[in-house]
C-alpha cells in the first residue's frame, strides 16, 4: 500500500518536472490573462464557498 | 460531347471529396451531435415548452459560435499533434495543466450521471428497470471500445448520432405552423421582456451547446484518428456541419413542445415525453428514444474525455487502437468512471438536483478557462506557424470568450444566488 502511494508520488513528482516550464511564451497579453483567469477562479471559488457555508449554516 | 465530359469530370470530383470526406468525417460530428447530451434535450425541452418558437434564432446564433469554438481544437490536435490536456500542461506549466485535468475530472464524471439520469428515465417510460438499462449501458459502451479500433468505435458513434435525427419526423407529425415558426422564431425577440427567467434560459443553452469536455474530447479524437494538416479543411467541414447538425436537431426539439407543450413547465426531457405521448403517442415515443440516444452518445464522448486526458498525463497508452492489454490503465479509468457514475443513479435517494446544480457550476468554471487557454494557445506562433488564429479568427474568437466569459459568470452567480435575478 505504502509502496504504491510512494510509486504515485513519484508519477506526479515527474509529471510536475516534465511541465515545470511553460512552452508559451510568457508575453505581456499571456501574463495578464492567466492572471484575470486567477482572479475570476478565485471570485467563483469564493463564492461557491460562501454558498456552502451559507446552506449549511 | 464536351459538355459531358465536363460533367462527368465534375461528378467525379465530387464523389471523390465526398469518399474523402467520409474517410475523415467523425470528431466535429461526433462531438457536436453528442453535445444534445441528456441535460442538452432537457433544456431544449424546456425552452420550448416555456417560450414556444420565440428563441429559435437564438439557438441559430449558436451555429457559429460552437464551430469557431470548436474548430480551433481541430487545427491545435493536427499541428501539435497532443490532446488538449496535455496541451494545457506543456502551454501553461503544471499548475494550470493540474486545475484543468482535475476540474475536467469531476466536471465529466458530473455530467456522466446526468447522462445515465437521462437514459434510466427515458428507457422507465417503456417500462425498463433503472439497474438494467445501467448494466446494459455499461456492457454496451465496453463492447464499443473494446473492439481495439478507433475507425469502428467512430462508426458506431456516428450510427448514434444518426439516431439523434429522430426528433426531426417527430416535430413533422405535431403537424406545427411553418408561419408562426418563421414570424415568431426567425424574429430576434425577447417572449415577456428580458427577465431573470429568460437569461437563465438562454445561459442554459449556451451552455448546452459548448461545454468543457467538448473541446478535450474533440482535439484528443482528431489526435488518435490521426488527422494530419491537409486534412484540416475537412476537418474543419465536419465541424461545421457537426454544428449546424446539433442546432437542427435542438430547432426541432423546440418545434415539437413549442407545439404541444407550451405553457407547461417541463424538469425533465423524461417528463415531456411521458406528456407528448399522452396527446402524441409516438412523438412522445420518439422523444424518448432520443433521450436515450442522447444520453447513451453523451456518455460515450464523455467518459473517452477523461480517459483520453488522464492517458495522456500520465504517460499510459491512450488510444482506442490499442487493446486492453496494451492499454490498462486507459481503459480502467474509462470503467471505472462509467461504473460509478451509473451507480450513484442506482443508489436510492441519491442528490441527483444537487449533482445537476453542481454540473452546472463547475462547467462554468473550466469553461471561461479552457477557452482562455485555447485561444492563447492558437496563438503561439512558433508552434503554430501557418496555421495560428488570424488577426480576424481572433477578433471572432475573442468576443465569443469574452461574451461567454461574462454570461457564464452570471450565470454561476445566478444558479448560486437565484433570488439576485429576480
Amino acid at each position: 500500500m505504502l509502496r504504491n502511494f510512494r510509486r504515485l508520488a513519484k508519477t506526479f513528482r515527474a509529471i510536475n518536472e516534465r511541465y515545470r516550464t511553460p512552452r508559451i511564451g510568457m508575453s505581456g497579453t499571456v501574463r495578464t490573462s492567466l492572471m484575470l483567469l486567477r482572479v475570476y477562479l478565485l471570485l467563483l471559488v469564493g463564492l461557491m464557498l460562501y454558498k456552502f457555508v451559507t446552506l449549511l449554516g | 460531347m464536351n459538355i459531358f465530359a465536363k460533367l462527368y469530370y465534375r461528378l467525379a470530383k465530387a464523389a471523390k471529396a465526398i469518399q474523402l470526406y467520409l474517410v475523415i468525417a467523425g470528431p466535429g460530428i461526433v462531438v457536436m451531435v453528442a453535445d444534445n447530451d441528456a441535460g442538452g434535450i432537457t433544456t431544449y425541452a424546456a425552452t420550448g415548452a416555456k417560450y414556444g418558437y420565440n428563441l429559435i434564432w437564438f439557438l441559430l446564433l449558436l451555429i457559429p459560435v460552437a464551430y469557431y469554438v470548436q474548430e480551433m481544437t481541430v487545427r491545435l490536435g493536427v499541428i501539435t499533434k497532443r490532446g488538449h490536456a496535455e496541451a494545457i500542461f506543456s502551454g501553461f506549466g503544471a499548475f494550470w495543466g493540474w486545475f484543468s485535468l482535475v476540474d475536467l475530472m469531476i466536471v465529466d464524471w458530473l455530467t456522466l450521471v446526468t447522462e445515465f439520469v437521462g437514459m434510466t428515465s427515458a428507457l422507465e417510460i417503456f417500462g425498463i428497470p433503472g439497474w438494467l438499462t445501467t448494466v446494459a449501458v455499461v456492457l454496451l459502451l465496453g463492447m464499443i471500445v473494446l473492439n481495439g479500433r478507433y475507425w469502428t468505435w467512430e462508426k458506431i458513434a456516428l450510427l448514434f448520432c444518426a439516431l439523434n435525427l429522430v426528433y426531426i419526423p417527430g416535430a413533422f407529425m405535431v403537424h406545427p405552423s411553418v408561419h408562426d415558426i418563421i414570424h415568431e422564431g426567425f424574429i430576434p425577440n425577447f417572449p415577456g421582456g428580458f427577465d431573470g427567467q429568460l437569461f437563465f434560459f438562454l445561459m442554459a443553452n449556451i451552455g448546452t451547446t459548448i461545454a468543457p469536455w467538448m473541446l478535450f474530447f474533440q482535439q484528443s479524437a482528431v489526435v488518435d484518428k490521426g488527422l494530419l494538416e491537409k486534412d484540416i479543411p475537412w476537418g474543419k467541414f465536419d465541424t461545421w456541419l457537426g454544428s449546424v447538425l446539433t442546432i437542427v436537431v435542438a430547432v426541432f426539439i423546440v418545434v415539437v413542445t413549442g407545439t404541444v407543450l407550451k405553457g407547461v413547465d417541463i424538469e425533465s426531457a423524461a417528463q415531456a415525453s411521458a406528456q407528448l405521448q399522452e396527446s402524441h403517442k409516438w412523438v412522445g415515443t420518439f422523444m424518448a428514444i432520443g433521450l436515450f440516444d442522447a444520453g447513451l452518445l453523451g456518455a460515450i464522448c464523455i467518459s473517452l474525455a477523461s480517459s483520453w486526458a488522464f492517458g495522456e498525463i500520465f504517460g499510459w497508452a491512450h488510444s482506442l487502437n490499442t487493446n486492453i492489454k496494451e492499454a490498462p490503465w486507459f481503459y480502467a479509468s474509462y470503467f471505472l468512471t462509467l461504473i460509478t457514475a451509473g451507480g450513484v443513479v442506482l443508489i436510492p435517494g441519491a442528490p441527483l438536483v444537487l449533482i445537476t446544480l453542481f454540473v452546472q457550476v463547475v462547467a462554468v468554471t473550466l469553461l471561461p478557462a479552457a477557452l482562455v487557454f485555447l485561444i492563447l494557445l492558437l496563438n503561439d506562433r512558433e508552434h503554430m506557424g501557418e496555421y495560428a488564429n488570424t488577426r480576424l479568427q481572433n477578433v471572432i474568437g475573442g468576443t465569443i470568450v469574452m461574451v461567454i466569459i461574462v454570461l457564464s459568470t452570471l450565470y454561476g452567480i445566478s444558479v448560486l444566488f437565484p433570488s439576485l435575478f429576480g
